[in-house]
C-alpha cells in the first residue's frame, strides 16, 4: 500500500516544478513518512548478541572500532605510565629489564597498530559515507571481517602480554635480535602474527574507503568538491595499500625464519639483516603519515566550521596531501643512517626527508590564512587544533633536523627521537583526534560534550604533554639512548626524567577528564540537534545520531560546502528502491549517476572467515600445518560467504515474492518536495 | 602588571641559561664536543637549532595574531563563502612567499648538512694511523688493537685508550645482534651489524674520559652496555699500549697463586682468556689486564676490590640477565681470586 504511494509519487512527479500542484502537501508528507518506514525496515539492524556478530552497519562497525581502539589507547597509556615510573629515578627497581622490554615493545606496537591506524580508519568508515552522501560503505561485509580480524589481533597481543609472553624485541623487531637464535620462545611470533592481523584489517579498511569515496559520492560532488576530510582518507588508503605489503613481507619472512628455518635474515647463512630494516621502514615511515594524514583531514573541517569561512587554498591543501603521500615513501632510509650506506645514497633521503616539510608548511600556512581575520568561535575542537599548531610545528622542525645525516648520527636512537616522534604523533595526530572527538561526538550520540570539561581536558593534556616530552630533547643531546630500562645516577639524567614522569600523570589526568566528560555527556549532555556547530558538510544534514539508512533522499551537491551552499530548490535523488538495500553509484571524476547498486545486509560469514583467519595465523605460531588447515577452513567459509543468501531485500518484499529488479542505471533528479 | 611582565622574561632567561649550562657539560654529551667529528656536528646543530627556533617563534606569533578576532555568537552566522578578491590575493601572496622562504631555508640546511657529512667521511683512507676493531657482544664490547706487527695485536674490553690529536679508525662488527657504537662527545653513532663491516673515525682533541653507550636496542641489558674512551697524550698512550701487548704477569704471592688455581678450577676459565696462561676462551671479555681497567661489567661498576668480588659472586644483581653465571665460591677462594685478578695490571 505504502509502496504504491511512493511509486505514485515517483511516477507523478517527473523532473521540473510544473506538476507540483497535482498532489497535496499532506499526501506528499504521508508518502515520505511511509518511505522512511520502509527504509527503516529495509536497513534494520539485527538485534541482541546475534546482531553483535552479524551487523554490517558502517556506523556500528566504526563505533566498535573507535571504542576498541580507545581501550587499546588506554592500555598503551598505562604502559607508558609504568615506563615513566621506572625511569623517574636512576637505578630504579620498579620493573625488571625483562618486564620493561616487554612493556616498551607492547606500548609501541599497541599505539601504532592497535590504536592509531584503526582509529583513523574508523573515522573514515564512519564519516566517508556520510560526507559523500552514501547509504553505507562500499563493502559492508568485508568491513565486518576487517573489524573482527583487528580485534582478534589485539586480543592475541594482550593474551601474550598477560601470560608473560609479550614481545620484547621492540615494535620494529630488528633481526637478528628477533630471530630464532636470540629470541627463543613465542614472544616474537606473537608480534609477527599480530602484525598480519592488523595489516589485513588496515588493507580491508583502505579498500572500503577508496571504493566508497570514488564510486559512491552523491551526484554533483565532482572530484574538485570532495571534502578535505575525505581527501585525507583517500590518500591514507592508497598509502596503506602500498606500504602494508612491505611489512607483511618482513613479518612473514621473520615468522618463516623462526618457524621453518628459512634464512632470509640470517647473515651466517647468506641472509641479510639490513634487508629487514629496508622492508620494515619502507612500511614504517609511510605508517607515520598513515596516522598523520587522516588527522590533517580532521583539522580542515574544524577550522572551516569555527572560522565560518571557506577554506583558503583548497587546491594547494589537496595537492599537499597527495604529495605528502608520495614523498612519504621516499624517506625510509633516514631511520637507517647509522648503517653503512654510501653518502650519495643517504643524501637523496636527506633531500626527500626535508622536502616533505614543504607540503606540511603549505598546509599550516593555508590554515593560518583561513583563521586570519576570521571571527573565531574558540570551542574545544578548535582549541585542540591550536594545540596541534604549537606541538606539531615543533615536532616537524626537529624532524628536519633528523633528516640531516650528520646530526641524525648524534640524535638517532636517543631520547631526542622519542621527543620528536611523540611531538609529531601526539601533536600531529592525537590532539586533532581529541578535537575530532569533541567535534563529532554530537553526531555519534546526539549529545554535546561539556565545553568547560573540554577546556580543562585540553590544558591538562597540553601542559602534561609539554612536561613529558620537551625535556626529552635535552636528555637525548645529553646522551641518553632510547629503550633503556634504567640509567646510572652519574649520568645526571635524573632531574629531567623526573620532570617527564610527573608530566605523564598530568597528561593522564587530561585523558581521564575526557573519559568522565564522555560518560557524563552520554547521559546528561545537552541534546545536539542535527547541526550544532552550523557546519558545512553533508553528515550534518541528517539527524544525530544518523538513521540506519543515513539519507532518506540522497542529496545533489552544489558546491564544496554542501549545506552552506544548498539552495531552496536543490534537487535530490529519487528512484532508489526502498524495499531493498540500494545506493547510488556515480562516476569517479564528475559523480554522474551511473547505476543503482545492491548493498548486502547482515551475515554471520564475515565473522566465520575472520575466525578461519585467526585459526590459520595463531596456530601458525606453532606449526606450519596450520596454513593447510587454515586454507581449507577459509575456503569453506568464503564459499559460504559468497553463495549464502545475500539478504538484500527486506522482509515484506520477500513475503510477497516480489522479484527485485536487476541493477539498472535509472536515477531521476527531482526537486525537493518536502 | 608591570611586575609580572618583567618577571616572566627574567624567568625564561634563567631557564634558558640553566638549560645551556646543564647541556654544555658532561662526558656523554653531543653538544660538548671534544673532537673534530663531534665539533662539526655540533656546529650544524647550533645552526639548525637557531634557525628552527626562529621559525617556530614566528609561526606561533602568526597563530596567536590570527586569534585576535573572537566571537561567542551562535553557530548561525552567515558563512563567508565569497571573500573579497583583494583579501584572497593578499593571503595568496603571503602563503607563496612563506613557502618560498621554507624552500630556501631547507636548501641551506641541505647544503650545510651535505658539506658537514662530507667532512665526516671525505678523508677516511688517510686517517688510518691507528685501527681498532670493535666487536659488539650481548652486552659488552670486544676491543682489538690492530697492528702490522702481529705481536703488537692485543685484545681488551669495554675500555678504549686513544692518543690525543690522532684520528683513530674503528672497524665495527656485530658478533650476535646489532649494536651501535656511540661516544657523543667525539662522534655520531655507527651500527655494528652481524655480517657487515662498517667504519667510523674518531679523534679526541682534549685528554679525558668520554663515556659511550650502545645506541641500538640489543636485548635484555641494552641499558648497561657502555664503554669508556680514555684519551691521553701520545707518550702515555704508548706506555699503556706497550703494557697491554704483554702477557699477564705471573701470580706472585701465595694468595695470588691460590686465586689463579680458583680461576682454573671454577667456571671462569670456560669463558675468559688470560694471555700467558692456558685460559684462552673468547666468549667473555679478555682479562689479561683486568686490574688496569677503570670499570667492570661494561662501564657499569667502578673497578674496586669489593665490586669485583660482588660481581664475581653474583653479577646478576647488578646486571640481571647478563651471560655470567653466579659463582658460589667460598669467601677465602673469592678473596684469593679477586687478589689475583687485581694483580693483572
Amino acid at each position: 500500500m505504502s509502496h504504491e504511494k511512493a511509486q505514485k509519487t515517483q511516477n507523478e512527479v517527473p523532473t521540473g516544478n510544473a506538476s507540483k500542484s497535482s498532489i497535496t502537501d499532506e499526501e506528499l508528507a504521508e508518502a515520505m513518512r511511509s518511505e522512511r518506514e520502509e527504509l527503516e525496515e529495509t536497513w534494520a539492524r539485527p538485534s541482541g548478541v546475534w546482531g553483535w556478530f552479524t551487523d554490517t552497519d558502517h556506523k556500528a562497525i566504526a563505533k566498535r572500532y573507535i571504542v576498541t581502539a580507545f581501550v587499546f589507547f588506554l592500555l598503551g597509556g598505562i604502559e607508558a605510565a609504568l615506563m615513566r615510573i621506572q625511569l623517574a629515578f636512576p637505578e630504579s627497581h620498579f620493573l625488571n629489564p625483562d618486564r620493561y622490554n616487554q612493556i616498551f615493545t607492547t606500548h609501541g606496537t599497541t599505539m601504532m597498530f592497535l590504536f592509531a591506524v584503526p582509529i583513523m580508519t574508523a573515522f573514515g568508515i564512519y564519516f566517508v559515507p556520510l560526507m559523500v552522501g552514501a547509504r553505507d560503505v562500499a563493502f559492508p561485509r568485508m568491513n565486518v571481517y576487517g573489524y573482527f580480524v583487528y580485534l582478534i589481533g589485539g586480543l592475541l597481543l594482550y593474551a601474550g602480554f598477560f601470560l608473560n609472553t609479550g614481545p620484547d624485541a621492540g615494535w620494529f623487531a630488528y633481526v637478528p635480535l628477533s630471530g630464532p637464535a636470540y629470541s627463543p620462545g613465542k614472544r616474537v611470533d606473537i608480534w609477527a602474527q599480530m602484525i598480519t592481523f592488523t595489516e589485513i584489517s588496515a588493507l580491508v579498511g583502505a579498500v572500503i574507503v577508496i571504493g566508497t569515496a570514488f564510486k559512491m559520492r552523491a551526484p554533483g560532488m565532482s572530484i574538485n568538491r570532495i571534502p578535505l576530510f575525505v581527501w585525507a582518507q583517500i590518500v591514507t588508503a592508497f598509502m596503506i595499500i602500498f606500504a602494508m605489503p612491505a611489512v607483511m613481507l618482513a613479518s612473514s619472512f621473520l615468522a618463516s625464519d623462526r618457524l621453518i628455518d628459512t634464512h632470509f635474515f640470517n647473515p651466517a647463512e647468506g641472509g641479510d639483516a639490513i634487508l629487514y630494516q629496508h622492508l620494515f621502514w619502507f612500511f614504517g615511515h609511510p605508517e607515520v603519515y598513515i596516522i598523520f594524514i587522516p588527522a590533517l583531514g580532521f583539522i580542515s573541517p574544524i577550522i572551516i566550521t569555527f572560522a565560518r569561512r571557506k577554506i583558503f587554498g583548497y587546491v594547494p591543501l589537496v595537492l599537499s596531501l597527495i604529495s605528502t603521500g608520495f614523498i612519504g615513501f621516499g624517506l625510509w632510509v633516514h631511520h637507517m643512517f647509522a648503517t653503512p650506506i654510501p653518502q650519495m645514497g643517504e643524501s637523496f633521503f636527506t633531500a626527500a626527508s626535508m622536502m616533505i616539510a614543504i607540503p606540511s608548511g603549505v598546509q599550516i600556512f593555508c590554515w593560518i590564512a583561513t583563521l586570519w581575520g576570521s571571527k573565531l568561535n574558540i570551542k574545544t575542537p578548535l582549541l585542540f587544533v591550536l594545540g596541534f599548531f604549537a606541538i606539531f610545528v615543533l615536532g616537524g622542525l626537529t624532524g628536519v633536523m633528523l633528516a640531516s645525516v650528520p646530526l641524525n648520527l648524534q640524535i638517532h636512537d636517543t631520547f631526542f627521537v622519542v621527543a620528536h616522534l611523540h611531538y609529531v604523533l601526539i601533536g600531529g595526530s592525537v590532539f586533532p583526534l581529541f578535537g575530532a572527538f569533541y567535534y563529532w561526538f554530537p553526531k555519534w550520540t546526539g549529545r554535546m560534550l561539556s565545553e568547560r570539561a573540554g577546556h580543562l581536558n585540553f590544558w591538562l593534556m597540553f601542559i602534561g604533554f609539554t612536561l613529558v616530552f620537551f625535556p626529552m630533547h635535552q636528555l637525548g643531546l645529553n646522551g641518553m639512548p632510547r629503550r633503556v630500562y634504567t640509567y646510572l645516577p652519574e649520568t645526571g639524567w635524573g632531574t629531567l626524567n623526573l620532570i617527564a614522569s610527573i608530566g605523564a600523570f598530568v597528561l593522564a589526568a587530561g585523558v581521564l577528564v575526557f573519559i568522565v566528560n564522555a560518560v557524563w555527556a552520554l547521559r546528561a549532555g545537552v541534546v545536539a540537534g542535527d547541526n550544532p556547530w552550523g557546519a558545512d558538510s553533508l553528515e550534518w544534514s541528517i539527524p544525530s545520531p544518523p538513521p540506519n539508512y543515513n539519507f532518506h533522499n540522497i542529496p545533489v551537491v552544489q558546491g564544496r560546502y554542501p549545506i552552506w551552499q544548498a539552495t531552496a530548490d536543490a534537487p535530490i535523488v529519487r528512484g532508489l528502491n526502498t524495499k531493498k538495500r540500494e545506493t547510488l553509484v556515480t562516476s569517479v571524476m564528475d559523480a554522474q549517476p551511473e547505476l543503482r547498486f545492491d548493498i548486502p545486509g547482515p551475515s554471520i560469514w564475515p565473522l566465520m572467515v575472520a575466525l578461519a583467519t585467526a585459526v590459520t595465523f595463531i596456530a601458525g605460531i606453532f606449526t606450519p600445518w596450520a596454513f593447510l588447515v587454515g586454507a581449507i577452513l577459509a575456503g569453506i567459509t568464503l564459499t559460504c560467504w559468497f553463495f549464502a543468501d545475500p539478504n538484500y531485500e527486506n522482509k515484506s518484499a520477500r513475503e510477497t515474492g516480489e522479484k527485485s529488479e536487476k541493477v539498472a542505471p535509472r536515477v531521476e533528479l527531482q526537486p525537493k518536495e518536502v | 602588571m608591570i611586575e609580572t611582565t618583567r618577571t616572566i622574561p627574567r624567568f625564561i632567561l634563567t631557564l634558558v641559561v640553566a638549560l645551556c649550562v646543564s647541556s654544555c657539560g658532561g662526558i656523554q654529551n653531543a653538544i660538548n664536543p671534544a673532537g673534530p667529528n663531534a665539533e662539526n656536528i655540533s656546529r650544524l646543530w647550533w645552526l639548525m637549532f637557531i634557525v628552527c627556533s626562529i621559525v617556530f617563534v614566528l609561526v606561533m606569533i602568526a597563530v596567536l595574531l590570527s586569534l585576535r578576532q573572537r566571537t561567542t555568537e551562535a553557530a548561525d552566522r552567515v558563512p563567508l563563502l565569497q571573500p573579497s578578491e583583494e583579501s584572497e590575493r593578499r593571503r595568496r601572496n603571503v602563503v607563496i612567499s612563506l613557502t618560498t622562504i621554507t624552500v630556501i631555508v631547507l636548501f641551506v640546511f641541505l647544503i650545510a648538512s651535505y658539506s658537514s657529512g662530507r667532512s665526516l667521511r671525505l678523508n677516511d683512507p688517510t686517517k688510518n694511523g691507528l685501527t681498532i676493531e670493535l666487536t659488539g657482544h650481548q652486552w659488552w664490547w670486544e676491543v682489538r688493537y690492530m697492528d702490522v706487527d702481529a705481536s703488537n695485536i692485543f685484545t681488551t674490553a669495554n675500555e678504549i685508550h686513544i692518543p690525543v690529536g690522532v684520528p683513530v679508525m674503528f672497524s665495527l662488527r656485530g658478533a650476535d645482534v646489532i649494536h651501535s657504537f656511540w661516544v657523543p662527545n667525539l662522534a655520531g653513532k655507527k651500527d655494528l651489524i652481524p655480517g657487515k663491516i662498517s667504519t667510523i673515525w674518531i679523534q679526541a682533541d682534549k685528554p679525558g674520559v668520554y663515556r659511550g653507550q650502545c645506541a641500538e636496542y640489543c636485548g635484555l641489558q641494552h641499558a648497561k652496555m657502555a664503554l669508556w674512551v680514555v684519551a691521553e697524550p701520545q707518550e702515555q698512550f704508548n706506555a699503556w699500549r706497550q703494557n697491554q701487548t704483554q702477557e699477564a704477569v705471573a701470580a706472585a704471592s701465595d694468595t695470588q697463586k691460590r686465586g689463579q688455581q680458583v680461576f682454573f678450577s671454577s667456571t671462569c676459565v670456560m669463558c675468559h682468556a688470560i694471555n700467558g696462561t692456558p685460559a684462552g676462551s673468547n666468549i667473555g671479555p679478555n682479562l689479561t689486564h683486568i686490574g688496569s681497567r677503570h670499570m667492570l661489567g661494561a662501564a657499569t661498576l667502578v673497578n674496586t676490590r669489593d665490586h669485583l668480588a660482588q660481581w664475581i659472586k653474583d653479577s646478576q644483581t647488578f646486571k640481571p640477565g647478563n651471560r655470567m653465571p653466579q659463582n658460589n665460591l667460598s669467601d677465602a677462594d673469592l678473596q684469593a681470586l679477586v687478589e689475583y685478578l687485581q694483580s693483572l695490571q
